[in-house]
């Protein structure tokens, strides 16, 4: 259940990609819970999906959304 | 008739931007939106004011920017420049942090500045072609992973390992480029 962090960021990319077993579920959770770098890494991944999804929009259509 | 043929072409920028993102070259681009366009003009029926027209056209040049992908994904396949990535050095032989990635703070405010989306960009055109492909197929396009690999011709792991290192690269370049600034 010990998983390095290169393991655990591999993990929280495939979450975004498809559901993960339940094993690796416990493990990157686990791993999460002690390891700051890596729930900011996490994070950063999920931002950047939100952050993609906005790019090719125009600027007041941002903006409408910001508000 | 008319109108709806000034309103698709009302669009045309959105959709030219919308395919260059994914496709990184400008002809191929035009030549999706061009297709778009008089797919869209011939099948006005299709739309029937049921749902947004940038949304219906979008739509369609979805299609095509992965029917060109299609066409293309074996000379793209050859390249070997995802082999050599950086990826590898964010981390030790133990598998930890070399440099423990920092909290960005409040990510969301940025999604409202215009010079967020330039470096974004930036960094976008830094990953190697295969990467950033699959990478904007996934959060740009869409697309399940399953499609993906049956488009670009890759195992499934093997696309979760570029959409892992597209994100981890583009973690780092933004720390470096705008959120450690």
């Amino acid at each position: 259940m010990i998983i390095t962090c290169k393991e655990a960021t591999r993990l929280a990319s495939q979450g975004l990609d498809r559901k993960l077993g339940f094993l690796d579920r416990v493990a990157l959770r686990l791993h999460l819970a002690i390891c700051k770098g890596c729930t900011n890494a996490a994070r950063q991944m999920e931002f950047l999906r939100r952050a993609i999804a906005r790019l090719g929009e125009d600027a007041d259509e941002r903006g409408a959304l910001r508000r | 008739m008319d109108d709806f043929r000034s309103g698709v072409e009302r669009h045309r920028p959105y959709l030219l931007r919308y395919a260059s993102l994914q496709l990184r070259d400008k002809d191929a681009a035009e030549d999706a939106v061009q297709e778009t366009l008089l797919a869209a003009l011939a099948n006005e029926s299709g739309f029937g004011g049921r749902s947004n027209l940038r949304t219906w056209l979008t739509g369609i040049l979805k299609h095509k920017i992965i029917d060109h992908i299609r066409r293309s994904a074996r000379e793209i396949a050859l390249g070997a420049d995802e082999e050599t990535s950086d990826f590898d050095a964010l981390f030790d032989s133990r598998g930890h942090w070399i440099e423990m990635p920092a909290a960005w703070s409040d990510p969301d405010a940025s999604l409202a500045q215009q010079q967020f989306y330039a470096k974004l960009e930036e960094c976008l055109a830094r990953l190697p072609a295969k990467t950033a492909r699959t990478f904007m197929m996934r959060e740009h396009l869409g697309c399940e992973t399953g499609e993906i690999c049956k488009e670009l011709g890759l195992t499934p792991t093997h696309c979760w390992v570029l959409l892992h290192r597209a994100r981890m690269s583009l973690r780092e370049c933004l720390q470096a480029n705008w959120f450690g600034k």
